[in-house]
């Protein structure tokens, strides 16, 4: 199974984990599996058009998917996935 | 009774070439190598552009060095036409060149015709000993040092991100750091804002940070915003920099700064920061992608938790800090890889370090764009803006 990087902000929504490992074969399959596990995240992921939030990221090990196949770009096991939200954030 | 040195001197000039500064001027892009052959001291007050400088008690030893081609024309000068018309017939009768000739007058005639003059900048005894571990890079080197004391680095915020880098900075001799920060210290702020101290919460952090930087290296001239960046004074403020340091704590100033930074072509070192994670990319207008090819649209407020205040380890700040000012010098020096398109992932609890690609998006609605198209009113605005900003405030 593919490992999936949860950022800071999504974690609460995931019991506080860092990676976990979800079912799938494309990053469509994984990130739904993902939001079918931890209802919270599918609309933090999804819009509404069942398409990717265009302020979140994700990545396959280091390339963004919406310049590979988006969510139908296939994965395989050893892949990572790294979910990124927009982050503005210096400390004041 | 062997001549005299004068008579020596006239012999010599009544059949070497001498050539008039005129002419030199008019032939500097022909081909021709100057040459300079006064003493060091001497090049060092100014000289010709361009010049190649072989002091004239050096001429055997060195003059291979700077003109190999004994074929190639070659324009001798000195401070007044003595000396270089010694060193012309050395360079004819012992040297083999073919074509030298000896400009007439020297370089005090051509400071009086109003010719161009080159004044190479020095260090001081001080300076050489301060940056002496840069000198001895080859990377840095003097020119490189005179780069960083020339480089204008403009530091949005005196806080987490922002004194790390500063001191760096000032440290390294960048001769003109500005900042931007309209906030006072705070005792909470000294955990982790390292160029402020306990006897200065409550003074601005502007003021505070210059006092610090001063007596670190009063080389650096410090340059103070007590302002809020806005729409207002974002392009006033940042004409002129070199580059800017970002630590924005929120998106609107975020964009803003991004299509300002893109307009005025100045690159960008961004880092963020929150709990133990921090990212860190350069955004180097048209040569790289810009803030709005990586993130088109600000997540929901709820998704955007740097609007709030959070927990952060103290030494987080230092370590981006630090690789921001790290990024900024490699520009300055252009030297290495900077992180453009790459956005770095600093995981300090799992120590680890990752990056992801960042592309240009050929859609961008800012850098697709002439940097000249880009109107006043479009500077900052993103979709649903006003939603956004009543969300997280």
């Amino acid at each position: 199974m593919a490992t999936v990087r949860i950022p800071p902000v999504l974690r609460a929504s995931v019991g506080g984990e860092k990676e976990l490992t979800a079912d799938g074969s494309s990053v469509g399959e994984i990130l739904r599996s993902l939001a079918d596990d931890h209802p919270q995240t599918q609309s933090q992921l999804f819009a509404a058009d069942g398409g990717l939030n265009r302020y979140v990221n994700v990545y396959l090990n280091d390339e963004d998917v919406r310049v590979l196949d988006g969510l139908d770009t296939s994965v395989g096991e050893a892949d990572t996935l790294v979910i990124l939200p927009a982050m503005a954030g210096g400390s004041r | 009774m062997s001549p005299s040195g004068a008579e020596v001197l006239r012999e010599i000039k009544s059949r070497i070439d001498e050539v008039d500064p005129a002419v030199v001027h008019e032939q500097m892009t022909n081909g021709s190598v100057l040459v300079d052959v006064r003493e060091t001291d001497e090049f060092a007050a100014g000289h010709i552009p361009g010049a190649k400088h072989v002091p004239r008690s050096m001429l055997e030893s060195r003059i291979e060095g700077a003109v190999p081609d004994r074929s190639q024309h070659v324009v001798l000068y000195c401070a007044s036409g003595n000396r270089s018309a010694w060193a012309a017939r050395t360079l004819l009768d012992d040297l083999g060149y073919d074509s030298v000739e000896s400009m007439t007058g020297g370089f005090t005639l051509w400071k009086d015709r109003g010719y161009e003059v080159e004044v190479p900048r020095t260090m001081s005894a001080e300076q050489r000993e301060r940056y002496s571990r840069h000198l001895l890079l080859d990377e840095v080197g003097i020119e490189g040092q005179q780069k960083l004391l020339d480089a204008k680095v403009l530091l949005l915020g005196a806080g987490g991100l922002g004194s790390p880098a500063a001191l760096y900075l000032a440290a390294a001799g960048v001769g003109t750091l500005g900042i931007v920060d309209n906030d006072t210290v705070d005792v909470s702020n000294l955990q982790r804002q390292v160029i402020h101290t306990t006897d200065r919460v409550g003074v601005l952090k502007v003021d505070s940070a210059e006092e610090t930087i001063k007596a670190l290296n009063p080389d650096v001239n410090v340059v103070k915003y007590p302002v809020r960046l806005d729409a207002e004074n974002i392009m006033d403020i940042l004409i002129g920099y070199d580059i800017v340091v970002d630590g924005l704590d929120n998106f609107p100033t975020r964009y803003l700064l991004n299509d300002a930074s893109v307009r005025l072509r100045i690159p960008i070192v961004s880092a963020a920061i929150l709990g133990f994670e921090g990212q860190l990319s350069v955004f180097k207008p048209y040569d790289g992608p810009c803030y709005r090819c990586l993130f088109p649209t600000p997540p929901p407020a709820d998704m955007a938790p740097s609007c709030g205040a959070n927990g952060v380890l103290g030494v987080l700040p230092g370590t981006m800090g630090l690789l921001q000012a790290t990024e900024v010098i490699k520009l300055i020096l252009d030297v290495g890889d900077p992180a453009i398109g790459r956005l770095l992932l600093y995981d300090a609890l799992a120590a680890r370090m990752t990056e992801v690609k960042i592309r240009r998006d050929p859609d961008c609605p800012i850098c697709s764009r002439a940097p000249e198209d880009i109107r006043d009113d479009e500077l900052g605005v993103f979709p649903d803006y006003e939603a956004f900003c009543a969300g997280a405030h």
